[in-house]
């Protein structure tokens, strides 16, 4: 059977992955390939790369490091950050990535969603969503409104609304990254994750809160996520102690959560 | 150019290098293995090689079209078919292969007898994620893939190949389809070997030993 996917997260600065709360206050971790690799050995189902100043920053894309993550990773990998156009896509492929995530510039020019699916297929396209509970209002039918450049702008969309028409426009998945909820280790919003999970076909990705095993099989089993994203209960110095793959898969499995099975050698 | 390294593994393998491939993850893996390979975006390219991977993450139509313009699928099938040389395709690089896809509605190589089909709305799809791969008979390629090994698929589409036998491995994902092709010369997985970690990476290594004979 399909199993559930332990996606790991880099934020990644300067080609090293630092963590941040809430989209704030990033603090440094390590260099992206060192942790990469090892986060390999350990099997982590996926690895997800965010080069966090790239867009506000105006720039292209750190493929140096996209590069050195993709020699040491044989999961798949996602790339995001300052995605403007196709061939900006062409190049993160190139660079060994598998998939290219867009977010602030998906919702400034949404068409970047069907050239994407067009000329790489839909399962290259992810779409991230940084989303905020606002309360339900006009024009805000689900509560959750659309947030775009590290949630410091507020788009007016509905998060609903967006997703349905990111997955019509040709997303192949759909992250749901809690800004409330980034960095806190309180859980996954589990409310907008369940709802986005029930608007789209294609797999759900929860991000943003997790710091327990609970809050991860909340995510996978209440949230009605396909994949979890992790980061800070794996490397955020701000824990107190990091959780290993194999601790948190085997937990999983525990708790009734279909994974992966560890291979050995 | 990657040379063959005598005493070691001998072939030199061609990754078909097209715009909508992923050619390099290819050969990050093979590095990784110590396989002698090249990239081979020309039909010039092709001659030397010993074994061919054509790798994929696009779609089926932008994949066909990507290697008319590249000018290599004439050379392809006359050392794939023709020749025959041990062929390994990934993901897309085993869809074209079939003879139509519904993806598109577009004409593909049709060196397997076969379409390629739409998973059910009644899915979840893309299928994305780590799934299990059962083989169905013994085959150099996929002997040691063990009962319960663990691969990654990216797919909306699968493969219904015409012939059961050419069936290698099947997949359950709603129904069963079939994941793994092999047929004369050629395997290929729907699943991307080159992202199932020592799984798929043990499969890449008997694929470089193959000397394309069941």
């Amino acid at each position: 059977m399909l199993t559930k996917r332990l996606i790991a997260c880099f934020d990644v600065v300067n080609g090293r992955v630092t963590k941040a709360q809430q989209f704030q206050d990033n603090i440094d971790v390590a260099p992206a390939a060192d942790l990469a690799q090892q986060l390999y050995e350990d099997q982590i189902d996926e690895i997800v790369f965010y080069d966090i100043k790239a867009s506000a920053e105006k720039r292209k894309i750190d493929l140096e490091t996209v590069r050195a993550v993709a020699h040491h990773v044989f999961v798949p990998f996602t790339v995001g950050g300052g995605i403007r156009t196709i061939d900006d896509m062409y190049e993160v492929l190139k660079a060994g990535a598998e998939k290219i995530s867009v977010d602030s510039m998906a919702v400034r020019d949404p068409d970047i969603i069907r050239q994407g699916a067009e000329a790489f297929g839909r399962q290259c396209v992810v779409l991230s969503t940084q989303v905020k509970y606002q309360g339900i209002r006009p024009g805000l039918p689900s509560g959750y409104e659309v947030f775009i450049d590290g949630a410091r702008l507020a788009t007016g969309l509905d998060a609903i609304d967006w997703v349905r028409r990111g997955e019509d426009l040709g997303a192949g998945e759909i992250v749901v990254n809690s800004i409330d909820r980034d960095g806190t280790a309180s859980g996954y919003d589990l409310d907008i994750t369940r709802a986005v999970a029930d608007a789209v076909n294609v797999p759900v990705i929860a991000s943003g809160g997790a710091g327990t095993v609970e809050h991860i099989a909340d995510g996978l089993t209440a949230g009605a996520a396909q994949a979890a994203i992790i980061s800070s209960i794996l490397y955020s110095p701000r824990f107190e102690r990091n959780l290993g793959v194999r601790e948190l898969k085997d937990a999983l499995v525990e708790r009734g959560v279909p994974m992966r099975p560890y291979v050995a050698g | 150019m990657a040379a063959a390294t005598p005493g070691t593994l001998l072939a030199v393998i061609g990754v078909i290098d097209y715009r909508a491939g992923n050619a390099p993850s290819v050969g990050y893996a093979l590095e990784r293995l110590g396989i002698a390979h090249r990239l081979v975006a020309t039909a010039g390219e092709l001659d030397d090689v010993d074994r061919i991977i054509l790798p994929g993450v696009g779609a089926a139509q932008a994949t066909i079209d990507s290697l008319r313009a590249s000018g290599l699928v004439e050379p392809l099938t006359a050392r794939v078919v023709d020749a025959p040389t041990p062929f390994l395709g990934i993901c897309i690089g085993l869809q074209v292969l079939l003879e139509h896809s519904e993806e598109g509605d577009v004409d593909c190589l049709g060196w397997v007898p076969g379409r390629v089909r739409r998973f059910p709305d009644s899915l979840r799809v893309p299928q994305i994620g780590w799934n299990a791969v059962r083989a169905t008979r013994p085959h150099p390629v996929t002997d040691g893939l063990g009962p319960d090994a663990y691969c990654y698929f990216v797919n909306s589409y699968f493969a219904e190949p015409a012939e059961p036998a050419d069936a290698l491995g099947v997949t359950e994902y709603g129904d069963e389809f079939c994941s793994i092709i092999g047929r004369d010369n050629i395997v290929a997985t729907q699943f991307h070997a080159e992202k199932s970690g020592p799984v798929g990476l043990a499969l890449l290594e008997r694929f470089a030993r193959w000397d394309g004979t069941c």
